[in-house]
């Protein structure tokens, strides 16, 4: 008898198990997938994953890469090739179904299944997945997720992850309607926490709470308090970042204007051929990042440190070429000369283009180079970082070169007083030649700065050349610290300006005050003294 | 330092002799091109319009002589003024269009509807007016060469500086006429005109007219020129050139001396630039590039600076030049021009003028400069 009826408990328990192993015996949280409607579907993937089924993780991930299948009989597949398997079990499967179907997802399901996924992520193990989902819960702050937010909260031990999760709640409380959303108090936390996350999410959330009718008072007071902060805060960014764009044109600028101040410090010459020398040492760049590409592929990233240098020995050559062949018949003659220096300009403008072609050529940023930090409510980018410093240095360096070399004496000595510079037996025709060959040098180290964010094409000099004159002018030329001043001036009230009424007519502006400035000092901000100055 | 001529080794039968040539010319260039076209001396509508703005740029190049040659002050923003000249007959001439543009209003230029402006700008007013938009081509130039130059001359601002910032001006005025909102069609500029005092501008007739008309007026900006020059005035205005603190020392003003000379020539380039728009039939921001300008001087110093007909000369000469050479070997113009540039300053720092007056006048030519000689700053050119 004892033995019978444990039969028959055996027999019911299999037919049990058997009956409720069997597909579409049972509605339970993956029935919704393979309706083919997706409402249901999505309403099986919010279900899914609040509901703790080990599997849900892998039938989502499946969803998500398009390898979930569904049988009009019923039955949920996960295909990776020929393999089946059993989406409920996680068992393979021998022989699936006929006439499986992919279940389709549209752009509401998808963002159901990216909200489902960052639900389950809050769930990982991993501090990062974590406030990765927490991130994106914020940015969705869709109520439906509150419970499971708490839930996160109530078990997180990391604090980094522990703020991202408390924003995240924040502004998922906030965007529910007043009525039965916590207390007012609850509310106004809430609000607290979203102002001092900041940005403009937040903004526009606290934004929307401080004008709706339904909140309570104090809640859109503390709202509207909370927004006007952060606009602060955004506005103070904002200038920062723009003070950084400026210092960053002012430092491609200073590069560019340096050389022109040494020539016209040392020979009172402007060298309107400034820019095409930039020209070429941008070009330089690209032709030596081209042969290291060709020989040694491993060095491609550091190609740039060896253009630096490749790019002014270039360009100083071919500058004391110039003044050797060119400029030297020309002295006493400034405004002759800066004719002559316009004829080369084009000469080797097309020289170039005949070359190369006139269209741009792709010089590649290295990858330690591109990118961005950023810090705080600005972006820095990497490339303009390294411009600045690289301008700061070259400008260090040439301080050094004036002021401690041999030949930097024999400069400051001719620009001060060519004749009695000569008469204490400095060779004068030869400072003139290495001052040139100089000045044409950083304007290789210039072409290589702007090589890395500006289109290189034939045309390049001529996009910088007026302003880095003006940097010239305005500073007061052969006084390195007024090219210094006179280029993050320049740049600096440009992008200062450029907010408020537009960039070109911040450049307009611009040139507009120089104009004026140089009426009040008709020999710039750091005039060049000394008995050769007298005219 | 002087490597120029005092005025009074500048005989006036050259520049009426030039003045007579550029008048006869246009004439009979005019009168062939209404021959009928079997004619073999017939002249292309093309070939006129041509000559009209050769004749036109003429007038820059003898505007940029003005200051250059006589006054020292080496303008690098020019065109500026030849460009703010065309503008003002632009106005005018885009307000005779009327009701015939593309959106048939008979008060508002097309591009102002595109804009959707709906009524004309306070400087617009009175442009469909001829008279006013002709004193508009000489007053616009002027006020701002005014204005510009008083503020330089009088803070004593020159050599390269003073170029430099010309060129700024130039800039900064090309980057206001390419804003839409500024009122001057932005990028497209005044195009699409139709007539001119009521006389369709396509026609050969009208074109042969403004070939008259800008030859006869070059002709005589010549001759005025070379009065103006000439004289008592043209002395000072060496004096400034050659020694501006000598002369200031003597008692003269260099400053209103240049200014009064810098204005007049201001308003010849904004003449030649009204010229220069009834012919080629548009006016854009692109007129007021700073390449402009400095081409424009490189006319001057190829024709001989300081002689008024040698601009005359160099201007058409090397238009004509890019012309053939734009047409045969269009990649090597630059080449060309470039050279053209480092030629004329290293062997022929008196342009061809400089040529011809070697043979006649040798004792007038200063001694060559030394490098030793040069100041950082050297006011001379």
């Amino acid at each position: 008898m004892d033995n019978f009826k444990r039969f028959c408990l055996g027999v019911a328990c299999c037919l049990a198990l058997a009956l409720t192993g069997m597909p579409p015996a049972r509605a339970d949280d993956f029935s919704g997938l393979e309706s083919g409607d997706f409402d249901q579907v999505c309403a099986s993937i919010t279900g899914l994953a609040g509901s703790g089924n080990p599997q849900a993780v892998t039938v989502l991930e499946a969803l998500e890469q398009h390898a979930l299948f569904f049988a009009p009989a019923g039955g949920l597949f996960i295909v990776h090739g020929q393999t089946y398997t059993d989406a409920r079990t996680g068992q393979a499967v021998a022989t699936p179904p006929d006439g499986v179907k992919p279940i389709k997802l549209n752009n509401r399901v998808r963002k159901a299944l990216a909200s489902a996924q960052a639900e389950l992520a809050l769930a990982s193990s991993q501090a990062q997945e974590r406030q990765k989902a927490a991130d994106l819960l914020y940015v969705r702050h869709d109520p439906a997720f509150l419970p499971a937010l708490d839930h996160a909260l109530a078990s997180e031990k990391n604090t980094q992850v522990h703020l991202h999760l408390l924003r995240a709640r924040a502004a998922t409380l906030l965007a529910q309607p007043a009525e039965g959303a916590g207390s007012v108090d609850a509310r106004i936390g809430a609000v607290k926490a979203l102002e001092s996350v900041g940005g403009l999410e937040a903004r526009g959330l606290l934004a929307a709470v401080a004008a709706a009718d339904v909140e309570a008072p104090g809640v859109r007071k503390a709202a509207a308090d909370a927004v006007a902060h952060i606009d602060w805060h955004l506005r103070v960014w904002n200038v920062l970042q723009n003070a950084f764009y400026g210092l960053s044109y002012g430092s491609v600028l200073l590069l560019a204007a340096t050389g022109l101040a040494i020539t016209f410090g040392v020979m009172g010459v402007i060298n309107m051929a400034h820019g095409e020398l930039m020209m070429i040492g941008a070009y330089v760049t690209w032709m030596v990042q081209q042969a290291i590409r060709g020989t040694v592929p491993a060095l491609e990233p550091v190609s740039i440190l060896v253009a630096i240098p490749v790019a002014f020995g270039v360009c100083g050559a071919l500058g004391v070429l110039i003044e050797r062949g060119l400029i030297r018949f020309l002295y006493g003659r400034p405004l002759e000369t800066l004719l002559a220096t316009w004829g080369l300009s084009l000469v080797l403008q097309q020289a170039v283009r005949s070359i190369f072609g006139p269209t741009n050529i792709a010089v590649q940023t290295p990858s330690w180079l591109s990118g961005s930090v950023s810090v705080g409510g600005m972006d820095i980018t990497l490339n303009r970082l390294a411009i600045l410093v690289f301008a700061f240095a070259v400008l260090g360096g040439l301080m050094l070169v004036l002021r401690r070399t041999a030949l930097g004496l024999e400069m400051r000595a001719v620009t001060q007083n060519r004749r009695m510079a000569a008469l204490m037996g400095i060779r004068t025709p030869r400072v003139d030649a290495l001052a040139f060959g100089l000045g044409a040098g950083l304007a290789g180290l210039a072409g290589v700065a702007v090589s890395q964010i500006d289109n290189v094409s034939p045309n390049l000099g001529q996009s910088y050349i007026i302003d880095s004159f003006m940097g010239v002018v305005f500073g007061g030329g052969g006084n390195l610290w007024g090219t210094l001043a006179a280029a993050m001036a320049l740049g600096m009230g440009g992008k200062v300006l450029e907010p408020t009424v537009g960039a070109v007519s911040a450049k307009i502006a611009i040139l507009v005050l120089v104009i004026l400035y140089i009426q009040r000092h008709p020999r710039g901000m750091f005039p060049v003294r000394g008995r050769g100055v007298e005219s | 330092m002087n490597r120029l001529f005092a005025t009074s080794a500048l005989p006036f039968s050259g520049a009426l002799r030039m003045a007579a040539l550029v008048f006869v010319a246009a004439t009979l260039l005019a009168g062939a091109s209404l021959l009928p076209q079997t004619n073999p001396m017939h002249v292309s509508a093309f070939v006129v319009s041509l000559a009209g703005k050769y004749l036109a740029y003429a007038m820059l190049a003898l505007a940029v002589d003005l200051v250059w040659g006589f006054a020292g002050i080496l303008t690098l923003g020019h065109a500026a003024f030849f460009a703010l000249g065309g503008y003002a007959m632009g106005m005018y001439l885009m307000r005779e269009i009327g009701a015939r543009g593309v959106y048939g209003n008979a008060s508002l230029p097309d591009f102002m509807i595109f804009l959707s402006w709906t009524r004309l700008p306070w400087y617009w007013w009175g442009t469909d007016h001829f008279a006013w938009a002709m004193l508009l081509v000489l007053i616009v130039p002027g006020v701002l060469a005014g204005v510009f130059g008083w503020l330089a001359f009088r803070s004593r601002v020159s050599g390269v500086y003073l170029s430099i910032i010309t060129q700024a001006l130039t800039y900064a005025l090309m980057l206001a006429f390419f804003q839409n909102g500024l009122g001057f069609g932005g990028n497209n500029g005044l195009t699409d005109f139709k007539d001119i005092l009521g006389a369709d501008l396509h026609t050969p007739v009208t074109r042969a007219a403004l070939l008259f008309v800008t030859g006869s007026v070059l002709a005589a900006a010549l001759l005025l020129s070379r009065l103006v020059v000439g004289g008592r005035f043209g002395n000072l205005l060496v004096a400034v050139r050659d020694a501006e603190n000598r002369t200031r020392f003597l008692g003269y003003r260099p400053d209103q001396v240049k200014l009064l000379v810098w204005v007049f020539s201001a308003m010849i380039a904004g003449l030649g630039g009204a010229l220069y728009v009834t012919q080629v039939g548009i006016i854009n921001p692109g007129e007021f590039a700073p390449a402009n300008s400095i081409e424009s001087v490189i006319w001057v110093a190829v024709g001989g600076r300081g002689t008024l007909s040698g601009a005359v000369m160099g201007a058409v000469m090397v238009n004509l030049g890019k012309t053939l050479f734009t047409a045969w070997l269009p990649e090597f113009w630059l080449y060309g021009l470039g050279l053209l540039f480092l030629c004329t300053t290293l062997f022929l720092p008196q342009g061809l003028m400089g040529l011809r007056r070697k043979q006649v006048a040798p004792q007038n030519i200063a001694e060559e400069v030394t490098p030793e000689v040069s100041t950082p700053e050297g006011n001379e050119a």
